[in-house]
């Protein structure tokens, strides 16, 4: 019987580390299974793409609608590229859709907002979107606002 | 002076053969000749001892390192406005630190100088060398069992203390500070990753796991067999591994986190 309620307290104890993992997992790393197989990929290029990193989410009227892929380089072009996966059940983002680099409150991480627009025809898998606009970069900003203040 | 140099080379010496004895230990209790099947019933009995039993410690102080940890970090953050990063702050120190370093420091404490004063006085009492005599290994008998289930219990007892710490920290920011709940779940979601975070804190107790059932098992089995040995013997334990920890995180914090 000792045995027993001994085997039994193990078993629980493992159960248990193996719900914590899952409550992990689930609550607190978000993880979502459901919709990482079904993405299709959009690039988009940019002048400049601030502190945009990967696992950055896209939105279109605030709602998340997938998440940065990859940066790189574009070499040719010499911007920035963006890879985005694109939720598979988001197939309405017409081909002529913009995409701009946002910031989520003055000191937020930055995303990257969708607006559609008014062409039938939709992205597929692998499209550009050609309507860019790059980040807000501060100091920039605050150079333009410097440079008309002294011209003045 | 030769004399001093001769005994600073005799200690060196002596500490390189603990070393190789403790390597010795690992290698003949867990890889050769494992044996399953006898085993399993003895690990059951050795992962209720180390890891249920360190249950209610690893639960109560989880609970409570996560509620300070909220309760720190509104007084903090709300300066700046932003107290409902409360929940990404509190997730990721919990799942990338804090859970697996209190909890090996807590598991050295509560179940590593337990292991080294049982060995060492079932050493002391010549229970180990009667196991010999009538053929049995005392080292995959005794030894190989607590291993392992020092092994598998520290990543179970982390996962339990991240999970409880978040809870708690939730409870005091959410219920007592009137944090959004909604924001301060989807900020720790948006912030924690699961292969970057969560896994590799677990990766990290692992690591942990396996280092302080080590000296604790090694400290047991080479202590000397007196009752002032097995004192001794049980203290290095706790602070030995205390130190490895330590020491560890740091090696592992600057190769998963630090873009070494």
């Amino acid at each position: 019987m000792r045995m027993r309620i001994l085997e039994i307290s193990v078993g629980a104890f493992i159960v248990a580390g193996a719900l914590a993992l899952v409550g992990l997992a689930l609550n607190v790393s978000g993880l979502n299974v459901s919709n990482s197989d079904q993405t299709y990929t959009v690039y988009a290029r940019f002048e400049n793409i601030g502190g945009l990193t990967p696992r950055a989410k896209v939105t279109m009227s605030g709602v998340a609608i997938g998440e940065v892929n990859e940066i790189i380089l574009d070499k040719d072009e010499l911007m920035a590229r963006v890879e985005m996966n694109i939720y598979g059940d988001v197939d309405f983002l017409s081909i002529d859709s913009s995409a701009s680099i946002l910031t989520a409150g003055l000191l937020g991480e930055q995303y990257i907002g969708i607006s559609v627009g008014a062409e039938d025809d939709s992205l597929k898998d692998g499209d550009y979107i050609e309507d860019t606009q790059s980040a807000l970069v501060l100091e920039e900003l605050i150079g333009k606002f410097l440079f008309n203040e002294v011209s003045e | 002076m030769i004399n001093q140099l001769a005994r600073l080379g005799h200690k060196g010496l002596s500490k390189l053969a603990a070393f190789g004895r403790a390597g010795m230990i690992l290698f003949q209790s867990l890889v050769a000749a494992p044996q399953p099947l006898i085993m399993f019933p003895l690990l059951v009995k050795q992962i209720y001892f180390v890891g249920v039993l360190s249950l209610i410690i690893i639960v109560v102080s989880g609970l409570f390192i996560g509620m300070v940890l909220g309760l720190q970090g509104y007084t903090i953050l709300v300066d700046y406005g932003s107290e409902q990063a409360v929940g990404q702050m509190v997730a990721l120190s919990l799942v990338r630190e804090l859970a697996p370093v209190v909890t090996a420091l807590l598991f050295a404490g509560r179940a590593g100088s337990a292991l080294t004063a049982e060995i060492g006085l079932m050493k002391a009492t010549e229970q180990l060398s009667s196991l010999e005599m009538i053929g049995v290994d005392p080292l995959r008998r005794i030894i190989a069992p607590r291993f392992w289930a020092g092994f598998i219990c520290l990543p179970i007892l982390a996962a339990i203390f991240a999970l409880v710490g978040i809870y708690g920290g939730a409870l005091v920011s959410i219920d007592w500070l009137g944090i959004y709940e909604g924001s301060f779940w989807a900020n720790m979601q948006n912030s924690v990753d699961f292969y970057d975070d969560v896994v590799n804190g677990l990766i990290k107790a692992v690591a942990f796991g396996f280092v302080v059932t080590w000296i604790a098992v090694f400290q047991g089995y080479d202590c000397i067999p007196t009752s002032e040995g097995i004192s001794q013997a049980t203290t290095k334990t706790v602070v030995y591994s205390s130190l490895a920890v330590l020491g560890l995180d740091f090696i592992l914090t600057a190769v998963m986190f630090g873009e070494l």
